[in-house]
């Protein structure tokens, strides 16, 4: 089970709406999260590796959200679930929807990507496996699974972690774990006939009550350009003049 | 009243400069109590660390065997146990405390305030989202636990004070086995540790090769500065992946900040913007990151970075 959500995509520049009251977001390039196209290419791998039988991906909104589902169908997954919901979602309230999802699913493992690029929460991997009461490997770099644990290289400020989880269990993707593949057009149209079953949100049976009031958008402050030197005995001069050196 | 409670972060050994951060954005909630947690197998020189700290009203020390590594499954129902009673859990927003922090407040049904990099009031945050596009002000729902992780570029630590009592704590708390750590790998070279080095250099794509990026480890070692990369050098393989400076890596606010052959994406800006100063030597002179840098110099980085080596290395010698 792979858990995915839509943003704006990485290489569009997001800008605060005038009046502060959120991102200007209408008519952006939209995609799948480039961590959660990670963790599709992971799950993608260990069906082929055999480890699995079928990739289901989940994710939670309107129908706006599902041509990036179809693109994750295209690369290979093999049925989705949209969870039909309205509006911004704090991420407890995704972990418990994704949980009431794998009680039904019964996935060995829930990949996630490690956090969404547009609100940059990073919570709702470790939400979930907190939830199910299962292990989580967080930012994992290499993945592999054999007689019910997985062994997983974890992305830590110190180097990299090793941990050994069992099954089933939630594992959120760092960038170095794989490379996703490439869409081509005879998938994406298989894509099309692929299950995709929408499922109301109040069906899950979830507590939703949002917890947070998130307001004032503003720009951050911005540097300005400072001095431009012509080579580097300026370079070190004017580093020297203002005590960054000595 | 507002008791708060710090999740120390350690190596076993050494308290690490991110819980100092905590205890300071700790310190502006206005606490009526600051207690700082420390999990660890032994850790009996980490807590008196953590005692030293200005602000800091008592120190738990959790001595177990299964706290040996930092396993967030293992620490996160300690932790839930130790917050009984509390207001706020803050955490570090590095590894440790990202992996942490969640499972935490998921096991307590709450949501949590990730990367804060400022208190408004005790329920009132500012962070960033969009990587850093915008600033936001979180209000937190003041009748449940706030659990939040410190964004560490936003704070300087608290200094040395009297210290305070360190209480030891056994927990009855179940701990699960379904995670078991297997192994750490840790390559720094001997250079200064990138999250709290004074001065960074740091290199992207343009270095063309991990022997290109020599370069940089060479100006690196001639500031005393820590070594960082983009994630386009990072992915190169030039680099280790814990070197990555960024939206996705860490986020850093040295005094120095040398960007060698970077362009500076937005993502890049993101984990550098509180940099006291920040140098860019680009062949490009219109690359984006000259827009925010201090001192700019438009040359050729295979020339430029050598002969400001040697410049260095002289003045070092004289």
């Amino acid at each position: 089970m792979v858990a995915v959500k839509r943003v704006v995509d990485y290489n569009v520049r997001v800008r605060v709406k005038p009046d502060g009251s959120g991102m200007a977001l209408e008519g952006l390039k939209m995609s799948i999260n480039p961590f959660d196209e990670i963790a599709i290419e992971a799950a993608l791998r260990l069906k082929e590796a055999g480890t699995c039988d079928n990739v289901l991906l989940v994710s939670l909104g309107p129908a706006e959200i599902e041509p990036q589902l179809r693109t994750g169908l295209a690369m290979g997954a093999d049925r989705a679930i949209r969870v039909d919901v309205a509006g911004s979602l704090e991420p407890l309230i995704v972990a418990r929807a994704l949980h009431a999802v794998a009680l039904r699913e019964q996935p060995i493992l829930v990949l996630l990507g490690k956090q969404a690029v547009d609100d940059d929460h990073g919570q709702t991997g470790q939400m979930l496996a907190a939830l199910w009461g299962r292990p989580q490997a967080t930012f994992a770099s290499q993945l592999t699974v054999a007689d019910g644990v997985a062994t997983v290289t974890r992305e830590v400020d110190a180097g990299l972690e090793t941990l050994a989880v069992d099954l089933p269990a939630v594992v959120t993707t760092d960038l170095r774990l794989n490379q996703p593949r490439y869409v081509k057009l005879p998938e994406i149209l298989k894509a099309k006939t692929k299950p995709l079953t929408v499922l109301p949100f109040a069906a899950l049976e979830i507590p939703a009550q949002r917890q947070f009031t998130v307001r004032e958008y503003v720009p951050p402050p911005q540097r300005s350009a400072g001095v431009r030197v012509k080579d580097v005995p300026e370079l070190v001069a004017t580093l020297r003049s203002r005590g960054v050196l000595a | 009243m507002i008791r708060v409670l710090v999740v120390a972060e350690h190596d076993g050994r050494r308290l690490s400069a991110a819980t100092a951060k905590c205890v300071r954005c700790a310190v502006d909630l206005k606490p009526d109590s600051l207690v700082v947690a420390v999990f660890a197998d032994g850790g009996s020189t980490v807590a008196e660390q953590a005692a030293q700290l200005a602000g800091v009203g008592e120190v738990v020390l959790v001595d177990a065997p299964h706290n040996a590594a930092p396993l967030a499954a293992v620490l996160a129902p300690q932790v839930v146990e130790l917050a009984n009673g509390c207001t706020h859990v803050l955490g570090p927003s590095s590894t440790f405390g990202k992996d942490l922090l969640p499972r935490v407040a998921a096991l307590c049904g709450v949501g949590q305030v990730s990367d804060v990099l400022a208190v408004l009031d005790s329920h009132r945050f500012r962070r960033h989202v969009h990587a850093g596009s915008a600033v936001v002000t979180v209000e937190a729902d003041p009748t449940r636990l706030v659990v939040a992780t410190v964004r560490l570029a936003s704070y300087s630590g608290v200094g040395a004070a009297a210290p305070a009592a360190i209480t030891r704590r056994s927990l009855s708390v179940a701990v699960p086995s379904h995670t078991r750590f297997v192994e750490l790998r840790s390559d720094k070279g001997g250079r200064p540790d990138l999250q709290t080095a004074n001065r960074v250099v740091a290199g992207g794509r343009a270095l063309g090769s991990q022997d290109g990026f020599r370069l940089i480890t060479e100006l690196a070692d001639a500031l005393g500065a820590a070594v960082g990369a983009s994630r386009a050098a990072v992915d190169s393989g030039f680099v280790a992946n814990d070197q990555q400076v960024g939206q996705t890596g860490k986020i850093i606010a040295p005094e120095l900040y040398v960007a060698v052959g970077i362009s500076g994406a937005i993502q890049h800006i993101t984990g550098i913007k509180d940099a006291r100063t920040i140098v860019a030597i680009n062949k490009d002179p219109e690359a984006p990151i000259f827009e925010i840098a201090d001192v700019g110099l438009v040359a050729d980085l295979f020339k430029a970075v050598p002969e400001l080596t040697s410049a260095l290395r002289a003045r070092d010698e004289r």
